[in-house]
């Protein structure tokens, strides 16, 4: 179990992380969202010991990281998939630190052999792709068969093959009853891959919860239902005059409607009385993208300027 | 909360942590790094190499040289100082400093410092390890090199009948400051990477303070002469004074002295290098 109490990080002036207060539990993996700049790598190093706090704590399983002489066997880590030296091979890399934790060296075939790496154990991993490295990351991050894991956006870079096996190893990992915390800038990312949500804007705690509750926090910026009539203009008449919203649907290249206000069934039924065919009805919820994007709008730390 | 533990741990549980694994991961990490062998290797030809060429120019001018200056080279010293000269000790300081500022330096470089730090939190111990393997690589390193390299001279000064034994006055000091000044560049170079934690930033440094400031501080009035006497290379001077040049000085020191300055600068790096990871942000 993570546990971040109050957490703050001040660089000068400006402030990287302000006041955080979540808990990782175990059991489940845990996705740590935000735009890019949000503070999540900040955090995850204060998590690891690696900065200092300027305020308030962070434990893992109930005591700072940096109390421990050894941290291997307490956590995981894949923090940047580059932090490693490009001159030595995977098993040395793997090696030396297995050795620093008293960690037997027959662990380290094992780990690359678990994400892949086997064959490339004796190559320098400057040649490595960054599919590659991350794998390399996650090798390191096994080694000591922590109860705990923390990966920095572990997903980059990794081709969809790689995708699906991080998303199945992170699941067996959290079944396995550890605390698995996995950070990403992707909201799609951690769709499929968490079952619970920690998201943060510009160094603030925007959500702690599972995500079923996030996504329904949308206000319903995607939910609604689409609509496809070759008679748009009636339509779209018969919809607003029964109180309903009707705008074109810009996911979309056909002349689909975008309806809100309305259920399927009310719009089928005033179709139907109107006479105007329906070639689409297709209800959608809110999306985990919409409602990340309308939580995190306001706190995005360089917005793009509007789309022409 | 319901959480099941894996069936079997695949890693033993928690052991007491030892320092002897953190010097066998430092050993492994320097050497897994052909990098090294190679410095270590161009380093040592091009050392030998500035000694050899010396002791081969004496060889060469012999029959040019006055009746008077052939019986006074052995007197004077002369193959005590071709044993290890100011050039190949100056060549051996930059090899050692680039070692001992890389073992650190090259882990900011590519980031592997947080990989090493969030796998052994302890800090301080790690930078103890890396202060303990390049102390022992750099003084292994230096005194193969003083060895070989008073062979191969005194082999060639041997061809004119004036090479001495391993036990001719002064000769044993000349080689152990010779290769004592190894690890004492090498840490000060661990000591500047820790601080610096830039490769390019920590090498001018090394450059700077091992071998330009002997250069422009000089020892006319008592208080250069005292930054001067504190610095390592002119500490290497003193102790390979065989012709008493040093006691003629306008401020002579002692050998003692400069043996202090060598144990000092080593125990100082090695205080700054642990010293320097503790506080701040990694």
């Amino acid at each position: 179990m993570i546990e971040v109490n109050l957490l703050t990080k001040r660089y000068g002036g400006t402030t990287a992380v302000r006041e955080l207060t979540f808990a990782v539990r175990p059991g489940r993996v845990t996705g740590f969202l935000g735009p890019n700049g949000a503070g999540k790598s900040t955090t995850l190093r204060m998590v690891l010991g690696l900065d200092a706090p300027t305020s308030g704590t962070a434990t893992v399983s109930g005591s700072p990281f940096r109390d421990r002489a050894r941290g291997l066997r307490h956590v995981g880590a894949l923090l940047d998939a580059g932090q490693v030296h490009g001159g030595r091979t995977a098993a040395a890399h793997l090696g030396a630190l297995a050795r620093s934790n008293r960690i037997p060296r027959a662990r380290v075939d094992e780990v690359l052999e678990e994400v892949g790496l086997a064959g490339a154990a004796r190559r320098r991993t400057g040649g490595f792709s960054l599919g590659m490295r991350q794998r390399l990351g996650i090798a390191a991050a096994l080694l000591g068969d922590p109860p705990v894991l923390v990966f920095d956006e572990p997903l980059n870079g990794l081709d969809p093959e790689g995708v699906q096996w991080v998303r199945g190893l992170f699941r067996g990992l959290a079944a396995e009853g550890r605390t698995v915390f996995v950070s990403s800038h992707l909201m799609s990312e951690m769709e499929h891959t968490a079952d619970h949500l920690v998201v943060i804007g510009r160094g603030e705690l925007i959500a702690a919860e599972s995500l079923a509750e996030f996504a329904a926090r949308g206000t319903g910026a995607g939910a609604g239902v689409t609509v496809r009539t070759p008679q748009p203009a009636e339509l779209t008449l018969a919809l607003r005059a029964e109180g309903a919203t009707v705008r074109p649907d810009s996911d979309r290249a056909d002349a689909a409607l975008a309806v809100t206000g309305l259920d399927a069934a009310r719009i089928g039924a005033l179709a139907h009385r109107h006479g105007v065919p329906l070639l689409e009805l297709t209800p959608r919820s809110a999306s985990l993208e919409a409602a990340f994007m309308e939580l995190t709008s306001g706190s995005v730390e360089f917005p793009a300027g509007d789309a022409r | 909360m319901t959480s099941t533990a894996p069936a079997q741990p695949a890693v033993a549980p928690d052991l007491r942590a030892r320092f002897r694994d953190l010097l066998a991961a430092e050993w492994l990490k320097l050497w897994s790094l052909r990098s090294t062998a190679w410095t270590l290797f161009a380093g040592a030809l091009a050392v030998l190499g500035l000694n050899a060429g010396t002791a081969w120019d004496h060889y060469r001018s012999w029959d040019r040289m006055s009746a008077e200056s052939q019986r006074s080279f052995v007197p004077d010293g002369m193959p005590v100082l071709d044993a290890f000269t100011g050039n190949g000790v100056t060549f051996l300081m930059l090899v050692a400093a680039a070692l001992g500022a890389l073992t650190i330096t090259g882990e900011y470089g590519t980031g592997l410092i947080r990989t090493t730090f969030a796998a052994v939190p302890a800090r301080r111990s790690v930078m103890a390890a890396k202060v303990c393997v390049t102390a022992a690589v750099t003084t292994g390193f230096g005194t193969l090199l003083a060895l070989v390299s008073y062979g191969v001279t005194q082999a060639i000064l041997d061809t004119r009948g004036a090479g001495v034994p391993l036990d001719h006055p002064h000769m044993p000091r000349v080689l152990i400051a010779s290769a004592l000044l190894a690890p004492v560049s090498g840490l000060a170079g661990l000591a500047l990477g820790a601080v610096l934690r830039h490769s390019a930033g920590a090498m001018v440094a090394c450059l700077v303070v091992l071998m330009v400031l002997p250069l422009i501080v000089l020892d006319q009035r008592y208080w250069t002469a005292l930054i001067d006497h504190a610095l390592p290379y002119t500490a290497w001077v003193r102790l390979d004074d065989v012709q008493g040049t040093e006691h003629r000085a306008d401020f002579p020191w002692t050998t003692t002295g400069a043996w202090t300055v060598y144990a000092g600068w080593a125990l100082a790096s090695a205080a700054v290098a642990v010293a320097a990871v503790h506080r701040r942000d990694q």
